[in-house]
Formats: C-alpha cells, sequence, structure tokens
C-alpha cells in the first residue's frame, strides 16, 4: 500500500524539532531511520499530517566517551555501532545484541534513538538499555532532562517521552573489568522479532555475582526486569531464580507461541544467559 | 526549518551516475520513485513494509530498503540500483554464477539477492555458507530456491578468489 498525503520538513536543530512538535501536536511525526514509521505509513496503521526529518541535525550521529559514560547520538545507526571499536570496548552487549536485529538493509538505516523511542514490546535495544542501567537524554519544550532506563519503558510502545519531546541521546555505563554481559533469544528465523529474549549484566563478585540485571523483552508490554530472578542469581541459586519467573513475568500468548511456550524459554534463556555470565574471562 | 506544510519538493539525487532533478511527493518512497518516475522497474516491490527485500538498492554504497526510505530523504545521494550494476559489469560474476547454479526461478527476487550478495562480498572476503545464508536473510525467494542461491554465492566468491591468485 502507499502512505496517505503528508507534508515533510527538514529540522536543523534539536530546538526546531521539538518546536515544530508543540506547534503540530499529535498530527505530526519525527523520522530518524524510518524502519519501523515508514512501514506502517505504507500500510497506513499512521497517518501523521506532517513528517519532522531528524536525519539533518548535526551531532546526533556521534559515538564518544564522556566522563564516566558512553554516549550514543540518537542518529546512530545499528550498523555503526556494530563496526565501532568503542562500543566493542565499552558496551559489549550492544555488539552482542545488534546482530540479531531485522537484516543488514534495515540495520544500515535504523537508528538507536528510534529503537529506543518506539519501544517495540519485541525490540533488543530497550532490553540492553534497561539492563545496562543506561541514561536517555531528552529535549522538550521546557528543555533537556535525563530519565533513568528503569523509569523510561511505561507500556505498550509507552516511554518517558511527552508528545513533544525528543530523545537525543543515550549515556551507557563504561563496561569494567568485572562487569559481566550475557545475551540471548529465540526467533523463528534470523532477523525476526525475537519470540522471547533476554538482555543482563552483572559485577562478578569472586566466584558469585552482583549488580545483576535480567532485562527481558517479547514478555510483556514493554522490556521489563525479572528482579525475583535478580535476586535468586545474586544468592548464586539458578534453580531459584529459573523459578523465580513465574512471578516477575506475565507475558501474554501470541501467534508464534503461547503463555505456557514464552515462560518456560524464558527459564531456558536464563540457564543460558547466567552461564554466559559466570564464564566471560574477562 | 519552513513554517508551512509543503508536500512536494524538489529533487536533486544521482541514480547509477547520472543526476537527476525531479518533482516529488512526499510521500514517495524510493522503490516507486525509481519504477514510476525513472521508468528504472529492476527494482522490484514485493511487500511495501520491508520484509521481503525485493526492493534492495544502494544508497551511498550501502543497501537499504527503497520501500522503507523517502525519496525526498535521498537528497543529494548516490542511488545504485540492479540497472547501474549490471551496465558497469561489477557484479558480472555474480550473475553468471546465478545463471550456471540455476539460483533463480521466477526471478522476481534476484534484483534484490544480486545486491544483497555483493554487498557481503564487499565487506566479507570468506564468508561461510551460515554468514551467506544470515546476510540473505532479509531477502525472500517465494520459489524457495534458497539453497541454490547460496551455491552461487559460494561460487562467485570461490571464482573471485581464483581470479586473484
Ligand atoms: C522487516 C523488519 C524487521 C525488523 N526486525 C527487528 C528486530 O528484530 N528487532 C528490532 O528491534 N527491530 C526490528 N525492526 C525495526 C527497526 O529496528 C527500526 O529501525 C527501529 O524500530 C526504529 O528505528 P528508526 O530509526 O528506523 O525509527 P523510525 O522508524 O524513524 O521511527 C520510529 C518511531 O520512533 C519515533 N522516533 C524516532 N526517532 C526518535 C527520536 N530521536 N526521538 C523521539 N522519537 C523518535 C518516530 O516518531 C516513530 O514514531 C524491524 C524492521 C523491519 C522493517
Ligand atoms: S518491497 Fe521493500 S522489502 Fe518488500
Amino acid at each position: 500500500m502507499k502512505p496517505a498525503t503528508f507534508a515533510y520538513a527538514r529540522a536543523q536543530s534539536v530546538a526546531e524539532a521539538v518546536a515544530a512538535l508543540a506547534a503540530h501536536g499529535d498530527e505530526a511525526r519525527l523520522i530518524a531511520g524510518g524502519q519501523s514509521l515508514v512501514a506502517m505509513l505504507n500500510m497506513r496503521l499512521s497517518a501523521p499530517r506532517l513528517l519532522i526529518d531528524i536525519n539533518a541535525i548535526s551531532g546526533l550521529s556521534e559515538i564518544a566517551v564522556e566522563g564516566d559514560g558512553l554516549r550514543i547520538g540518537a542518529l546512530v545507526r545499528y550498523t555503526q555501532a556494530l563496526r565501532a571499536p568503542l562500543v566493542a570496548r565499552h558496551a559489549p552487549l550492544l555488539t552482542r545484541a545488534i546482530p540479531h536485529i531485522a537484516h543488514a538493509a534495515i540495520r544500515n538505516r535504523g537508528t538507536l534513538g528510534g529503537s529506543v523511542a518506539f519501544a517495540d514490546p519485541a525490540a533488543e535495544m530497550p532490553a540492553c538499555i534497561l539492563a545496562l542501567g543506561a541514561d536517555i537524554a531528552i529535549s522538550g519544550p521546557d528543555g533537556a532532562r535525563v530519565v533513568a532506563a528503569d523509569d523510561f519503558f511505561l507500556g505498550l510502545y509507552e516511554t518517558a517521552l511527552g508528545p513533544a519531546d525528543m530523545l537525543t541521546g543515550l549515556n551507557l555505563p563504561l563496561h569494567g573489568p568485572d562487569r559481566r554481559v550475557g545475551f540471548a533469544e529465540f526467533a523463528r528465523r534470523h532477523g525476526d522479532y525475537a519470540m522471547v529474549g533476554l538482555a543482563a549484566t552483572a559485577t562478578a563478585r569472586g566466584a558469585g555475582l552482583g549488580d545483576v540485571r535480567l532485562a527481558y523483552f517479547s514478555m510483556g508490554p514493554c522490556a521489563v526486569r525479572a528482579r525475583g530472578a535478580e535476586q535468586a542469581l545474586e544468592a548464586g541459586d539458578l534453580d531459584a531464580a529459573v523459578a523465580a519467573l513465574e512471578a516477575d513475568l506475565d507475558p501474554t500468548g501470541d501467534i508464534h507461541a503461547s503463555r505456557d511456550t514464552k515462560m518456560h524459554l524464558a527459564g531456558v534463556l536464563l540457564r543460558r544467559v547466567a552461564g554466559q555470565l559466570s564464564e566471560q574471562p574477562q | 526549518m519552513s513554517a508551512e506544510l509543503e508536500t512536494v519538493f524538489d529533487l536533486t539525487l544521482t541514480v547509477n551516475g547520472v543526476a537527476h532533478h525531479e518533482s516529488v511527493e512526499a510521500r514517495r518512497h524510493l522503490a516507486d520513485f525509481l519504477r514510476e518516475d525513472l521508468g528504472l522497474t529492476g527494482t522490484h516491490i514485493g511487500c511495501e513494509h520491508g520484509v521481503c527485500g525485493a526492493c534492495t538498492v544502494l544508497m551511498d554504497g550501502e543497501i537499504v530498503r527503497a520501500c522503507l526510505t523517502l525519496a525526498v530523504q535521498c537528497e543529494g545521494r548516490h542511488i545504485e540500483t540492479i540497472e547501474g550494476l549490471s551496465d558497469s559489469g561489477r557484479i558480472a560474476g555474480l550473475q553468471e554464477a546465478f545463471r550456471t547454479r540455476n539460483a533463480l526461478q521466477c526471478g522476481y527476487c534476484t534484483p534484490g539477492m544480486l545486491i544483497a550478495a555483493s554487498a557481503l562480498m564487499d565487506i566479507e572476503p570468506a564468508p561461510d555458507r551460515a554468514e551467506i545464508r544470515e546476510h540473505i536473510s532479509g531477502n525472500y525467494c517465494r520459489c524457495t530456491g534458497y539453497h541454490a542461491i547460496v551455491d552461487a554465492v559460494e561460487a562467485a566468491l570461490a571464482a573471485r578468489t581464483e581470479g586473484a591468485r
């Protein structure tokens, strides 16, 4: 299908994009990589009157270490992040997760900012951001603010972003020598959205693990932490962690997998990822 | 950014090395622009929501979905389509391998497959079968001729290595 008619404007700055959103309200949409939005326009699942293209805004495509964080601009593309030595070194969780996202042609255009802002329940990046405990930089009509990942994902396609807010970047804690990361997902075919997925981080404490963060995706309306399982893993009890998922997660079945299948797979993934967390040499 | 809401734009871009100036509606995606406005019908349209890969083209040297890229977003960009890649001889080895390995039946997916496969050959010196499969996982062949397609890509890679010796 073809999109309905819309107007189009290129924003040259974050301030311009935010002002345009504020002026046009619900009738306007930002476009970044377009890899979710243009598909929705083509199918007429979305029919904004105005598209505000943010691709020409300078300064949003950078990856840099700033203080004790890795700053990733909203317009950084998946492929760019995957090839970036700074990401491999300071955010290896992303380097592991990105190859699971869609296909090469889509990864060449899709942006990390767009994925986090869109907050698809089955998307990899929101879960990684949650597992990392990253901060999300936002600009809105009242200025700039920072929201922690734990407070960002609120529900189905619902985030802390207000109608005239733009996500400008992500700030990830730097990967330290004792940090561990884990990632696994089940998808029917390579590049499909996951039926169940898990992104995790922890700190090695002797033979055990501390600061465990388990972020599941495709297991609810948005990326969600399994807090009971986190505590059980910190106590060194993997079986108890798997059992705790019953209370931590409440997925609804869909055409790809029933609720029971999803819960079973969540346990399988937890065992795999727990293995990754305790085995990493460095 | 102008306060007026414009729906039609003057677009300047390069397609297969030729500069074009066209007036386009903002809602026109690149695949329709190439096919309808420039008459380059080698870029196919299957699903129009990014799933099938039939519309794969190169934008500034990287593969993209033409159905998920708006033509207006290509201002100043370099686009290459199957017509350009064929005429330049750049993918002749791959085309020859597709022919000899019977890697096409109806041919609908072939332009996208060739462009995706050539992009892989550009970035990877010696991908194995699993890597080839992974790379073309975003290109559907409704005749399900995947095995022969992977064979053809492998053959093209082998011929290239042989030729380089
Ligand atoms: C066939 C196919 C398979 C896919 N498979 C996967 C997959 O396995 N995993 C996965 O995670 N994704 C998948 N995707 C989606 C892809 O990752 C998208 O690129 C991503 O979800 C959105 O990023 P974008 O830059 O393309 O955003 P766009 O499509 O441009 O925008 C998406 C939404 O976010 C808003 N937005 C974008 N940027 C900002 C910003 N900076 N601030 C505020 N709002 C913003 C837009 O207004 C829009 O509502 C797939 C897509 C396709 C077509
Ligand atoms: S037509 Fe573009 S991916 Fe199917």
